[in-house]
């Protein structure tokens, strides 16, 4: 079996249930899917795929985190340390001062760290060219892609079990 | 699956398919310009013209051009700066707190809203750079490390608050706008035929594919922008309401304000996503995307807000007189019954009778009763904001220094100025982008368009 990664096989559904069901089919049967393209993200694919839980949102609380920290140490230093004032005998620390500009550094740090964080992981990035299996996928189709090299099942089995869980185009596919 | 329950309005009508929401959207942005939307820019530039020559009077011959005297610092520039930062709420309101209470209904009128925001925020910004006079030192605002000690801004100020709180909430609103628009841009990539529109729209979709593994992440990236980004419009016009509540001055000093001033943009934001929507939705045709149904949630909650804003005139009412405090009261009996008080009026008709019609059904479900009240109410906040500004500072507690304030035509210029900075940016996106998130449309298609019989299988 050639281990290069060139030969695909697309299967093209029209309808989201009969691909859901299809996908725990098909895993089930024992076929590898490669991906599953479509045009808008559907409850329950996570699980159904096998994906563990995205951690970005773990990211994110780690960014606000380190965005409310920087925010309360420059107001710290720039308050009581490099140039303290006296302002009608009030103190260097008035800590209901520091949240609102704190609550706007976390969510700052939050938002950005964890988009940037996303689109570096996800590969999206002004400019990456991607090779579409079937440019439908963004529109009105949804994808599922067999790695033949990474299958134990061969073409006619695959394209007999999809056909059979309601796929309504099946063809081979060879990228460069 | 979803299953939405029978009695419910669908929210996509005529019986749309998938392909027919792509077609739908994306035939406004592949198709050459119309004459009217040649028309329309042509108006906006036309504006923005004109308003650029007020702005560079006021730029050369400073903020003496305006109507400002000492007792009336603030007039017309925080009274604009207010009221688009209010209508800039709504987006946000939208795509985010709507998100998070799991409403449908949102799918069809969140991108364009939320380029409302940006386009308003922009606008507000503008009045800011402006009303400092010196333009070219805005960035003293910022706590930049300097030659001069480092003489750091005061942390202690709401102003100061104010530039991280707004600043904070263009850039989330921007990147939160954007992020949810990739898979759209993608769409348009792939049916792209020019190469130029191949290399935009590929360079801005960033090689999406729509693999489910992507989608996963992007719906945790957007469910997490929208835990994000409820607090911050929360917060944001809290921060603007401090730039008063902060103060002495009579009328101004009052803990009402952080509440009121939310609502009170949130009721300014939704009018002004209607006016915006009833138009576009006619133009561009997508009537069967922005439903009656959309219209008259919109306008529902406009009368919640509005109701707020009027139980707040009533709560600040009733401190005034029940404070014992006779500058305060003072304050509001001038309001009514002063120089101003055909702007205390104005604004009272506007805003606390307008939003009660949408009790009566017939009037929320026309569309011509909710375009002509959604200007109504917008120019009723407008009122609002001048009223509690200038009416407070023309007369606070020394009468020799009380005044009357005469807006000059550059004032009015300034403001001609930012219709036309928003009008353009808005037609330009209505053009280049797509005015509908097409992949969150498409997500409720099956369990809430009119198409029930493909449910059952």
């Amino acid at each position: 079996m050639s281990t290069s990664s060139n030969k695909f096989l697309v299967g093209i559904f029209d309808d989201e249930d009969v691909l859901m069901h299809s996908i725990s089919h098909v895993r089930h049967d024992g076929g590898n899917i490669h991906d599953v393209l479509t045009p808008y993200p559907i409850h329950g694919i996570e699980d159904a795929m096998g994906f563990k839980r995205s951690r970005l949102s773990r990211a994110a609380f780690l960014f606000g985190l380190l965005g409310f920290i920087c925010a309360q140490s420059f107001i710290f230093f720039v308050l009581n340390v490099d140039w303290p004032m006296n302002i009608g005998g009030k103190s260097t620390i008035p800590y209901p001062d520091f949240i609102p500009v704190s609550f706007e550094c976390t969510v700052l740090f939050a938002a950005y760290g964890m988009v940037f964080t996303f689109l570096i992981v996800s590969n999206l990035l002004p400019g990456v060219k991607i090779k579409p299996f079937d440019i439908r996928s963004t529109d009105d189709k949804f994808v599922m892609v067999f790695d033949l090299a990474h299958n134990t099942k061969t073409v006619d089995e695959l394209t007999l079990m999809l056909k059979s869980q309601g796929a309504s185009e099946v063809y081979e596919k060879v990228m460069d | 699956m979803h299953v939405s329950s029978p009695i419910r309005e669908p929210l996509v009508t005529n019986g749309k398919t998938l392909g027919d929401v792509t077609n739908d959207v994306c035939k406004q942005v592949e198709g050459k310009p119309t004459k009217l939307w040649y028309f329309a820019m042509a108006f906006s530039l036309v504006l923005l013209g004109l308003g650029s020559y007020s702005l560079y009077i006021t730029w050369t011959q400073g903020i003496g051009s305006w109507g400002l005297n000492k007792s009336v610092g603030w007039a017309w520039d925080i009274t604009n700066f207010v009221w688009w930062v209010g209508i800039g709420h709504a987006g946000t309101l939208i795509s985010a707190v709507l998100l998070l209470f799991r409403q449908k209904w949102r799918t069809s009128i969140n991108r364009a809203a939320e380029a409302m925001t940006i386009f308003a925020v922009f606008c507000a910004g503008s009045f800011i750079l402006m009303h400092m006079g010196r333009t070219w030192l805005a960035h003293w605002a910022l706590p930049l490390p300097n030659t001069y000690g480092s003489l750091w801004v005061n942390f202690n100020s709401p102003l100061v608050w104010d530039v991280f709180a707004i600043s904070t909430y263009l850039s989330v609103s921007l990147v939160f706008w954007f992020i949810g628009m990739v898979p759209d841009l993608a769409t348009i990539r792939d049916r792209a035929t020019s190469p130029i529109s191949k290399m935009m729209y590929g360079f801005f979709s960033l090689g999406w594919s729509g693999s489910a593994k992507d989608w996963s992440r992007y719906e945790t990236v957007s469910l997490v922008l929208a835990g994000l980004s409820t607090p911050l419009v929360l917060s944001v016009h809290t921060i603007v309401s401090m730039d008063f509540a902060t103060s002495v001055i009579p009328g101004w000093h009052t803990t009402i304000f952080p509440p009121y001033f939310v609502a009170g943009a949130i009721f300014s934001g939704f009018a002004m996503v209607l006016t915006l929507m009833l138009v576009t939705r006619k133009v561009y045709k997508l009537e069967d995307y922005i439903t009656i149904t959309h219209i008259e949630t919109m306008n529902k909650i406009i009368m919640l807000t509005g109701s707020i804003v009027g139980v707040a005139y009533i709560t600040e009412f009733f401190m005034a007189w029940y404070s014992g405090v006779e500058y305060e009261q003072y304050c509001f009996i001038n309001r009514a019954t002063g120089p101003y008080w055909w702007a205390y009026w104005s604004m009272m008709t506007c805003n606390v009778i307008s939003p009660q019609l949408m009790w009566f059904k017939k009037i929320r479900t026309n569309i011509y009763a909710t375009f002509i009240l959604s200007i109504v109410v917008n120019i009723g906040m407008w009122f609002e904001r001048f009223v509690i500004i200038v009416s407070s500072l023309h007369r606070d507690y020394l009468p020799s220094s009380w005044t009357y304030f005469y807006p000059t035509i550059y004032d009015v210029g300034d403001y001609i100025f930012s219709f036309g900075l928003f009008f353009t940016c808005f037609f330009l996106f209505a053009k280049f982008l797509p005015v509908i998130n097409m992949a969150e449309v498409k997500a409720i298609l099956k369990s809430s368009s009119e198409r029930k019989d493909v449910k059952h299988h």
